[in-house]
């Protein structure tokens, strides 16, 4: 089985702040890949990277075998017709409801009839449990319908990649394990090459395939969901297990609090 | 020393790369090729920008056609030149009030709804997971407000001009009883359709395409925050009505000499 | 807001907008679409044309019969050419016709006023690019204001 996404020695720095310093990451086809990490260590940046909406300063990301960073606008748009991404923040048209949040990228790339249309629209809601909610502006949902809408959204082209980000912040468990067996139908069904960033971590190991953990720039433990969680490496202990001190920061990069208050 | 020419040099780079940015912009609106669905759009935003802009426009010029009317009446009555009224009018409406006044209350209505709507569209990254979806925004969101803005304003100086004028006659004959047949003949006399009307609608074309222009360009590089949409939003009327007056004495120069 | 009535509302300010413009150009810049019935031009000579324009009007009796197409300056003796560009609908005037620069009011604009000529089997009638050569010259304030003060001098003497 080849690899969808290839990322090469990849550098990338956000105003002075270095996120990804000569990352080297492989997505394999077909597979559910995880992404874990602390919270504003770069994953959500790395989807972007990924999706072509960010230029990386050094490296280069390929998929399929084509560079995301070097193409043309053309070309980059094609090749984002094969991708499909959950934002983290659900990003609905809030002018539009709900049926037509799912429908839109049909509109745009198919010409398909209004009936067949509807049937794939209430097809998709109906996976994520939303179809009664079909007439509701967007703006109605609350957070965790209006990601679950947007996840309909985003698989609404069957993409050979999806890329999850956050699916199942504000899903109340019963929904989340919905959205587990979701996300793992449209693998195996699909074939869907599937990339899941979370913090739900015990959830997340259920269903991935092999997972990469981010941390200091770079990845520090990768493996199937087994070999992370036999794993002794301190750092993916106390990530895995949530714990408040270890070798992880818990902070934002900042002088020592104490000090500053010394300072003063 | 140094300090200040780095900071003049950091500046002009800035203002290039963004002149580049903007050109970009505006090169991607004008070529996409048209289709049926992109001509709905168009229609779309020719309701948002042109028809709702209609009421504010149609107020003014009346009331302004008006207020024409009697200081016109006014100053030309002491000469005995009140027959001149319907002249004098129509041809400061057509020449310049009309398109300039329209774009300044299109750039206030139309400007920097554009603004705060594009604006509000990238903060909340409804412009990424378009270009996401592989649906390019510059096509999708950019291009049609452009169009429909370029058509809409035209139309709009129209009928400004027209109800303006009205609006004068209506104090110069019925009120201040000007003879009628007097004030529209010696109108005609001396308005020219190419001189008057169509230079009216070139220098509307202009003002439309430079509000547009701004008013998305700031809505598309605003900072994603409410401060950043407020300030973008400002900025849009500001900068988009000194360049509207500018432009017209720029065209007047160039068109009356 | 349905697809019909934005239809509506779309092809309603479209529709108003054309019809401010035909108002615009009909009833504010006086077109007729009626048949353009073409024109001619005639030329003359002025001694001075004093605030004479181009586009100003050409009047027979009060109804503009044409209008001021170009001035220019004959080089060589130096007196103003004016081109008038006459509506044929009106027809055309006899070689003995004279024109005046007029003034409308005391401070209005300046036009031309033609006087048609008597008509005799021979003298021809004037066609196109033709001179009218009877030709009267604007009144300049000044020199009007000159005259004056030099009659009231005449009749102080007597
Ligand atoms: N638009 C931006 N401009 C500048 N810096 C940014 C921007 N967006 C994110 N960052 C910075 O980039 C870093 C990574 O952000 P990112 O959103 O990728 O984190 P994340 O790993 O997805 O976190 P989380 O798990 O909380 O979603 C953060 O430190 C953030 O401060
Ligand atoms: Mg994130």
């Amino acid at each position: 089985m080849g690899q969808l996404v290839q990322i090469r020695d990849m550098s990338f720095a956000r105003e002075q702040r270095i996120l990804f310093d000569n990352l080297n990451l492989d997505i394999a086809q077909g597979k559910i890949t995880a992404i874990l990490g602390p919270s504003g260590i770069g994953k959500t940046t790395l989807l972007k990277l990924i999706g072509g909406q960010l230029t990386p300063s050094s490296g280069d990301i390929l998929f399929s075998g084509e560079s995301v960073c070097r193409a043309k606008r053309a070309q980059l748009y094609q090749m984002r017709r094969k991708m499909g991404l959950l934002f983290q923040s659900g990003a609905l048209f809030p002018e539009l409801t709900v049926f037509e949040n799912v429908a839109f990228p049909l509109r745009e790339h198919t010409q398909l009839t209004e009936p067949v249309l509807q049937t794939l629209v209430r097809m998709k809601l109906e996976s994520v449990g939303l179809r009664g909610a079909e007439q509701l502006m967007a703006t109605e949902l609350s957070g965790g319908m209006g990601r679950r809408v947007a996840l309909a959204r985003a698989t609404a082209l069957d993409p050979e990649l999806m890329m999850y980000d956050e699916p199942f912040a504000g899903q109340d468990p019963i929904s989340m394990g919905v959205l587990l067996k979701l996300i793992r139908d449209l693998n195996q069904s699909l074939g869907l090459t599937s990339i899941v960033v979370s913090h739900d971590v015990t959830e997340v190991l259920e269903i991935a395939d092999y997972v990469y953990v981010l941390a200091d720039k770079t990845i520090i433990a990768q493996g199937t969901a087994d070999g992370i969680k036999s794993n002794q490496d301190p750092r993916l202990v106390q990530f895995i297990n949530g714990l408040p001190n270890g070798p992880v920061p818990f902070h934002y990069p900042a002088s020592d609090f104490l000090k500053d208050l010394a300072a003063q | 020393m140094i300090n200040q020419i780095q900071r003049i040099g950091e500046r002009s780079i800035n203002f290039v790369t963004r002149l580049g940015v903007a050109g970009l912009m505006l090169v991607n609106a004008l070529f996409s090729q048209p289709n049926w669905k992109f001509l709905r759009l168009v229609g779309l935003q020719v309701y948002n920008l042109g028809v709702l802009s209609l009421p504010i426009i149609l107020v003014a010029g009346l009331f302004i056609g008006m207020v024409l009317g009697l200081q016109g009446y006014n100053v030309l009555v002491s000469y005995g030149a009140e027959q001149s009224l319907g002249t004098m009018v129509a041809l400061s409406l057509l020449r310049e009030l009309g398109p300039v006044v329209t774009a300044l209350l299109f750039a206030g209505r139309a400007g920097s709804a554009l603004t705060a709507e594009v604006g509000l569209m990238k903060a909340t990254e409804q412009i990424s997971s378009m270009e996401m979806m592989a649906v390019d925004p510059f096509k999708r969101i950019i291009a049609p407000r452009f169009w429909a803005g370029v058509l809409s304003m035209p139309v709009l100086a129209f009928m400004f001009s027209m109800i303006a004028i009205w609006g004068g006659s209506f104090v110069g004959v019925d009120w201040k009883g000007i003879d009628s047949g007097g004030f529209w003949s010696v109108m005609q006399a001396s308005v020219d359709i190419h001189q008057d009307i169509f230079y009216g609608f070139i220098k509307s074309t202009v003002f439309a395409f430079v509000i547009v222009w701004v008013a998305l360009y700031n809505g598309y590089y605003a900072k994603p925050s409410s401060a950043g949409i407020s300030e973008a939003t400002t900025r849009t009327v500001v900068n988009a009505s000194l360049m509207v007056l500018a432009l017209d004495f720029i065209l007047t120069i160039l068109m009356y000499g | 807001m349905t697809e019909k009535k934005l239809h509506l509302a779309v092809g309603s300010f479209v529709l108003a907008g054309c019809f401010a413009l035909v108002l615009l150009v009909v009833q504010v810049a006086g077109f007729s679409f009626t048949q353009d019935q073409g024109s001619y031009t005639l030329k003359a000579k002025f001694d001075n044309i004093g605030g004479l324009k181009v586009r100003s009007p050409v009047k027979l009796g009060g109804v503009v019969v044409g209008r001021v197409e170009a001035i220019s300056l004959d080089a060589k003796s130096y007196t103003p050419v004016v081109t008038l560009r006459m509506d044929q609908q009106y027809g055309f005037y006899p070689e003995t016709s004279s024109l005046s620069i007029l003034t409308a009011g005391l401070l209005g604009e300046q036009f031309i006023g033609l006087r048609p000529g008597f008509m005799d089997d021979d003298i021809e009638l004037l066609g196109e690019g033709d001179f009218i050569d009877d030709t009267k010259s604007a009144l300049v304030l000044e020199d009007l204001i000159g005259q004056f003060l030099f009659s009231i001098q005449d009749n102080s003497k007597e």
